[in-house]
């Protein structure tokens, strides 16, 4: 399991990514499913930075370990802010047309619906949100 | 930081038409340099064409500020996305963002 710990400041969006594709990289991930994960990572740890800490600031950890047959890949978000499940939050609906639609919601609808498993937990005063994905 | 997250926007005006060419990844960071310029071109645009064919990755904020055009141009005109690469066409259509504006 490899980690990355950085302040949960969305300006730090590009670094956590590029610690995620290295490994993914190094495991023979294909393309678009690292930029389907690329997507997810960047949903979850943009959720944190805004929300997590209110105007203050705080860390957000990052883990991921690549495990194999299946080829798969396991990365956990972890902070220490408020108590926060996004997954309870309702799915938009992606049937209204454009002038009906709401703007928020669907970052986290896109990780529901592209990972192969989203967990949330709320431990020891800490967020921890894990996904999984095979990389196939 | 690295330079991973980059967009480059490329504005091209024809009357009330508006190409906007992006090229790289419209994320978080770079969503709001597109909104800024798509809130310049609204007030005299009749048609917006968002030509994708460089953009190979888009998330939730990107999502938003297409919504947000679409929506300004709702009752005065008309919104075109165009040459989807793969991961974005992905996107579109799990999201249902497909249906909301002409796709060529």
């Amino acid at each position: 399991m490899k980690e990355l710990i950085v302040e949960a400041d969305r300006m730090n969006l590009s670094e956590v990514q590029a610690f995620i594709d290295e490994q993914l990289e190094e495991a023979g991930c294909p393309m678009l499913t690292q930029t389907t994960i690329d997507i997810a990572v960047e949903e979850l740890f943009v959720n944190i930075a805004s929300y997590a800490y209110g105007d203050g600031s705080g860390n957000a950890a990052v883990q991921v370990s690549v495990n194999e047959e299946p080829l798969s890949a396991e990365i956990t978000f972890i902070d220490n802010g408020k108590q926060y499940d996004p997954l309870a939050k309702a799915d938009p609906d992606i049937t209204l047309s454009a002038k009906e639609r709401k703007r928020g919601g669907l970052g986290i609808f896109m990780v529901k619906n592209t990972m192969d498993s989203v967990s949330y937990e709320y431990k020891d005063g800490k967020n921890i949100l894990t996904i999984k994905k095979n990389l196939n | 930081m690295s330079s991973k997250s980059h967009l480059d926007i490329k504005v091209n005006k024809d009357g009330a038409e508006y190409t906007f060419l992006l090229n790289g990844r419209l994320d978080t960071i770079t969503s709001p340099d597109l909104e800024a310029k798509i809130n310049e071109a609204t007030p005299d645009a009749e048609k917006l064409i968002f030509d994708l064919s460089k953009l190979d990755y888009i998330s939730s904020a990107g999502l938003r500020v297409l919504l947000g055009a679409t929506q300004a141009m709702e009752d005065k005109g008309e919104m075109v996305v165009c040459n989807l690469t793969e991961p974005v066409k992905e996107v579109f259509e799990l999201t249902g963002f497909s249906r909301l504006f002409t796709i060529k």
